[in-house]
Parts: C-alpha cells; sequence; structure tokens
C-alpha cells in the first residue's frame, strides 16, 4: 500500500491518527525494557525516577551473590546441554522430514510441534509426575530434558525451513561426481544448512534461558535458575538486581536476536548466489 | 517384460531404502518425544480417569454396590460389609486416600470416614450395623453418600473430568449439574476465556492499526520499526513481566508519570489485578498478533483497492469491501493466536494478578502442589491441552501453516 495519496482533509486526519496510533503503540512495545535499563544503574534501593545517583551495586550483587552465581552456572549448564541436545536431535529428524517420500510428514510434524502448543503448565505438571518416580526431579538432568522438548520444535521448524531452500539437486550432482552420501552430507548439505543450525540452537539456548515453569516443578533448591531466582524476587522481594539481571537478559537477546538476523541474512545470500550461478 | 519387473523392483527398493534412511534420521526425535512427551501426557490422561482409591480400600462394600438400585438404603449386610472394609482399609493404610477420593464428592466425608472406622470396633458383633451407623452419623442414612460410594466403583471414571467441569455422576448413573455452591471450575473456565478475550480484542484494537500503519510506509522506516516489535518478542517474558511490575507499582514509574503530569492526586491500582493482567499479556501477546497479520498484510496487492477506488467507491467502502477482506485471514489466525496462548498463561498473572485474577493454569499448579488433588490437576489439564489443541487446528487450518512458524 506504499505511495498512497490522500487528497481530503479527512484523510489528512485519518493519516496522522495512525501515525500517532502507531507510533503510541511502538512506544509501548519498546518503553517497558527502556525503562527498566537506567532502573539497574541506581544507588538506590528504591525503583523510582529520578536516579539519586549511579552506581554497579546491583550488577556487583548480581555477579557476587552465591545464590545467584549458583542460578547462573545451572542457567548455562541447562541452556548449553539444551542447546547441543536439541540441536542434534531436531537437525536430524528435519533432515529426515524434509527428504521426499516421507511417511505421514504432516503427522509426525504436528507430533513434533506439539510441546510448543500445549500450555507449558499441561506438559510441566505431567513431566513432575513422570519424572518424579524415576529420580528426574530435582536433578539438572530431568530439567535438562524437559527444556529440550521445549525447544527441540523451534530447532525443527527453523531447520526445516533453511532445508526447504536448499535444493536436493546439489547433493545429487555431489552423489553422481562420486561422492558417498555421508560425504556429501558433510561436505555440500551441512555447510549449506549450517546457519541454519546454529539459528536452531540459538533459539534453543534461547527457549531454555526463559523458561520458569517446568524449573518450578521440577527444580529443588540445588537447580535453582536464573529465571526461578528472577520469579521468586518479583514475587516475594523486588530488588534492583532484579532490574541488573533483567537489563543483561534484555542486552543477551538482542545480540541473540542480531546473531539469527544475520544468520538468516547469510542463509538467503548462500540460496541468491546458489541461484546465479546455476 | 521381466527387464521391466527387474527396474520396478529396483525403483521400489531403492525408494524403499532411501525412506528406511529417512525414518531413520527422525527415529531418534520421535522416540525421545514419546518418552517426554507423549509418555507423561498419556499419565495426565490416565490419572483424569483412574479412580481405583475407593474400590481398593472398600473392595467388599463396592461389590455389593453394584447390584445396589440407589433408590432405598442398602441393607443390612452391606453395612456389615462397609463395616469390614472399614477396619480392613485402618490396617493396611488404604483408607486415607479412599477418605480423600470420597472428600472430594461430599466435602465431610473424610471425618465421616475415619470417624465410623475408629468407633465401630466397640460394636458388638450381633446388633445390628445398619441401626448403629446411622445412630454414630446420621449421614448412613443418607442415600448421597452411599451414591458416592456406588460413584466411586472404578477402576476407571469420569469423575474427575466431570468434576472439573462442574458436573456430578448420580447414582443411577446419570450426569447433571453439582448445585450452585459446589460450582467454581466453570466460572475459572469463563474467567480465562474472558481474560484472554479481552487481551484479544485489545491486541486486535493496537495490532491491526500498527501493522496496516507498516505496510503504508517505506521499507526503509517499516524496517526500524519491525525490530522495535521484535525485540520485545525476543525478550524473556519473565523480564518483560518484571519490568511491568517495577512500572505499575504505587510508587513506580507510570504512577509517578502521572502524578508529576498532574493527571492522578492518588496513586492508581494498577497492578494486583485485573488491569495490571490486561496491560502486561497485551504486552506479552501484541507480537504475535502484529508478525502474522504484517506478513499477510505486506502481500496484499495495492491493485485491487486501487481498482475499487477507480471504479467510485467511497475510501471507506474501499476499505471495508475490498480491503478488510484480504486482510481476514491474518486477522482470524493473529486472533486464534492470541486467544490459544493466552488461555494456557500461568507466570504473567502469578506475578502481576490478584487473586481474583488467577487463570485456569494456577488452578492445575494448586491442586498439583498445594492441595496434592492429583486427579482433579489432571482433569483439568486435559480440558485445557483439548482447548487449545482445537484452537490451534483452527490455527493451522485457517493460514495452512504449522504453528510456531512465526516469522
Amino acid at each position: 500500500m506504499t505511495g498512497q495519496y490522500y487528497p481530503t482533509v479527512l484523510g489528512r486526519v485519518l493519516r496522522a491518527m495512525l501515525w500517532l496510533l502507531s507510533l503510541a503503540v511502538l512506544f509501548f512495545l519498546v518503553s517497558p525494557l527502556l525503562a527498566i535499563i537506567p532502573l539497574s544503574l541506581t544507588s538506590s534501593s528504591f525503583l523510582q525516577y529520578p536516579i539519586p545517583s549511579y552506581s554497579f551495586r546491583w550488577y556487583e550483587d548480581f555477579l557476587f551473590n552465591p545464590e545467584w552465581t549458583l542460578a547462573f552456572r545451572n542457567t548455562f549448564i541447562v541452556g548449553t546441554s539444551t542447546a547441543v541436545l536439541a540441536t542434534t536431535l531436531g537437525t536430524l529428524a528435519a533432515l529426515g522430514l524434509s527428504r521426499d517420500g516421507f511417511p505421514f510428514k504432516r503427522l509426525v510434524t504436528s507430533f513434533f510441534i506439539l510441546p510448543i502448543v500445549m500450555p507449558t503448565i499441561v506438559l510441566a505438571v505431567a513431566t513432575y509426575f513422570a519424572f518424579a518416580p524415576i529420580g528426574l526431579t530435582n536433578s539438572l538432568v530431568g530439567i535438562i530434558l524437559a527444556h529440550t522438548t521445549l525447544a527441540v520444535p523451534f530447532v525443527v521448524v527453523t531447520v526445516g525451513a533453511t532445508l526447504s531452500g536448499f535444493d536436493q539437486n546439489l547433493v545429487r550432482a555431489a552423489t553422481s561426481l562420486g561422492a558417498t552420501p555421508i560425504r556429501a552430507f558433510f561436505k555440500v548439505t551441512l555447510p549449506l544448512v549450517f546457519p541454519g543450525v546454529v539459528s536452531g540452537a540459538v533459539i534453543a539456548f534461547a527457549t531454555s534461558l526463559d523458561e520458569v515453569v517446568m524449573i518450578l516443578f521440577l527444580a529443588g533448591p540445588d537447580q535453582n535458575t536464573v529465571p526461578r531466582q528472577m520469579f521468586n524476587g518479583i514475587k516475594y522481594f523486588l530488588s534492583p538486581t532484579i532490574t541488573a539481571v533483567a537489563t543483561t537478559l534484555i542486552v543477551l537477546s538482542v545480540l541473540l536476536l542480531a546473531a539469527v538476523g544475520a544468520l538468516r541474512a547469510r542463509v538467503s545470500r548462500h540460496y541468491a548466489t546458489v541461484g546465479e550461478s546455476s | 517384460m521381466s527387464d521391466v519387473l527387474v527396474l520396478r523392483a529396483q525403483h521400489r527398493r531403492s525408494k524403499l531404502g532411501r525412506q528406511f534412511v529417512s525414518v531413520g534420521l527422525v527415529v531418534p526425535l520421535f522416540l525421545f518425544l514419546v518418552l517426554t512427551l507423549g509418555v507423561p501426557i498419556a499419565g495426565t490422561f490416565w490419572r483424569a480417569i483412574d479412580d481405583s482409591d475407593v474400590v481398593h480400600a472398600l473392595p467388599r462394600t463396592i461389590d455389593a454396590l453394584r447390584i445396589w438400585d440407589g433408590q432405598s438404603l442398602p441393607d443390612e449386610s452391606v453395612y456389615r460389609l462397609l463395616a469390614v472394609d472399614l477396619q480392613g482399609a485402618r490396617e493396611n493404610e488404604t483408607l486415607a486416600l479412599a477418605a480423600r477420593r470420597l472428600n472430594y464428592d461430599i466435602a465431610g466425608f473424610r471425618s465421616l470416614l475415619f470417624a465410623t472406622a475408629r468407633r465401630l470396633p466397640g460394636v458388638a458383633k450381633e446388633s445390628s450395623f445398619k441401626d448403629v451407623m446411622i445412630q454414630l452419623d446420621p449421614a448412613w442414612g443418607d442415600l448421597k453418600h452411599w451414591g458416592a460410594i456406588k460413584n466411586a466403583t472404578g477402576p476407571v471414571s469420569l469423575f474427575f473430568l466431570l468434576s472439573a467441569i462442574d458436573m456430578k455422576m448420580n447414582a443411577d448413573g446419570t450426569t447433571s449439574m453439582r448445585s450452585k455452591e459446589d460450582s467454581v471450575f466453570l466460572q475459572l473456565f469463563g474467567r480465562t476465556f474472558f481474560i484472554s478475550f479481552v487481551v484479544t480484542v485489545i491486541c486486535l484494537l493496537l495490532g491491526f492499526p500498527l501493522s496496516y500503519f507498516l505496510t503504508t510506509i517505506p521499507a526503509r522506516l517499516a524496517y526500524p520499526m519491525l525490530v522495535l516489535v521484535l525485540v520485545p518478542f525476543w525478550t524473556s517474558l519473565l523480564v518483560r513481566t518484571a519490568a511491568w511490575v517495577v512500572l505499575l507499582q504505587n510508587n513506580g514509574v507510570v504512577n509517578s508519570v502521572l502524578h508529576d503530569l498532574q493527571l492522578t492526586q492518588e496513586p492508581l491500582a494498577l497492578i494486583y489485578n485485573r488491569v495490571g493482567v490486561y496491560i502486561a499479556m497485551t504486552h506479552i501477546l501484541l507480537p504475535y498478533f502484529v508478525l502474522p497479520l504484517y506478513s499477510v498484510m505486506r502481500n496484499i496487492s495495492p491493485v485491487y483497492s486501487r481498482a475499487a477506488a477507480s471504479l467510485g467507491a467511497t475510501p471507506l467502502r474501499t476499505f471495508l469491501k475490498v480491503y478488510l477482506p484480504q486482510c481476514a485471514p491474518g486477522i482470524s489466525a493473529g486472533c486464534l493466536l492470541v486467544f490459544a496462548i493466552a488461555i494456557g498463561f500461568y507466570v504473567t498473572p502469578a506475578l502481576v494478578g490478584g487473586a481474583d485474577d488467577q487463570m485456569i493454569s494456577y488452578y492445575i499448579a494448586f491442586y498439583t502442589n498445594t492441595s496434592a488433588n492429583w486427579g482433579l490437576a489432571c482433569a483439568l489439564s486435559v480440558w485445557l491441552l483439548i482447548a487449545t489443541v482445537l484452537l490451534f487446528w483452527t490455527y493451522s487450518r485457517l493460514l495452512n501453516v504449522v504453528p510456531g512458524n512465526i516469522p
């Protein structure tokens, strides 16, 4: 709808209202995140503007308080393990699903997507009942398995999207030139879909980083993670440390978003060049 | 002829071989999800229908009640069997579970059962157990209590699934609604749907103009603005909830700005109530509305609107009759997506809502952790799951896409 012409006064007024409303909605979306960042740098214990003076004391609390360091360590262990496990399982499955003539493709894909469709609480309670008798509650292993279940659909979708733009003729060309299927996979398929795999891993990590409902049911005090520590902080004692953690997470998610955006751009560039040369 | 057959056989073999590899690649994830998703969810369905606590504790009574017509009080022999069962259940410690299950049906049944079990051993063997028990507690002369025992025949029943929607099974096998004062869950489901509906409408009212706006401005302006939608979308739900908790406090940023602008004298109550829930949930779900709608709107060619205008349609008529119908799939998909995610919300209402703003997820957690009524927790899970899966199924039909495939 670009380049529309608004000749009447009413048209101009409506146009101005659309601008105002849209900018207001964008402001509504971004302002809470922007408002919380300066508050993390306050020297005061109160989360109020104007900020009396700036300090890093809440970041120090976050970095040196043993509760937070344990939570941070657990989050990192769970996040990376989840990313590795979900990316491995999800990439293999996406490769299988993308091959011609996969039986019951729609049904199997729906099953793989189910964990992000169902309310997390339903899966969390179900997992709690299933894991408790076999000793997987109060353990990082149980949390990693549960987070992998939640994260793996994103990997299947992301890698699947990359593969849908992938030209199978390239593999056929490689095998016709004498490459074994395995060699063709590592030399042709993997390098081309690798950005998609890395975005899948990043999204899996981000999913685990944000997850608290499973943690509330599966974790004991030793498995405290950053989201759970935040949940309890917001619920019982709102200290500026929460805003310091929140700011860190906002910066981290912007970086992850930028990384995924760059990887996607790389994927489309790849295909563009492949398209030109063919 | 035989060459064709050989070729066909070879083709089939190679096709089977390819399928074998494809399936082999998918099997690890499939098995993983069967174990971490299939088995737990099957367990939820099982717990929602498992109803064997009473039959374990009172096997003889249940057996005798199978032929009871439910019209008049059971005869002396059934009372005697119940007395035997109660003693047995007390000894092998199955009484507590049975008492808990019967108490879900009729409040006060737990104490009735324990008190009766405690006082029965003093009763002389030859006396009428029927008279004695009714004397101990008149409840034993009430058909309702016997009906509750008969309903708990097990091993599976619809008791919890019906309870979760305020229905009950009668002694004669029919179902009916529970009385007003026993009804809670339909109201909670109603509240859950109502909050989700309001949030969906707000998302529609804010998201539609924004998406439309983004398609009318040049791409070099639209992309940075789209990033402003994507950044909150990517930011942790907890972080965004935390931000709103900080902003909406009585002495928080929003109230102090309103006060400084002299718009309000007293701080507005913006948190731990419905207003806070609407604000925070809208903020979290708005990108889910804008992103699919924007991608639909971007692909709407302007030629149809121009054609309508050139044929003399007023701008309003063009918008309503030509543009809007082309957005309809995006609008319905966005609404369904927002609504379907909203009905499963737990964290945000728990942190910014008050006691009257908790949604069905909260009660699933409550019945699992606090009250340990697992049958009911699982029955509520089943209903919530069915509602969500139906909504997402409609969504994928509408857009013909796999849910979760969000740009």
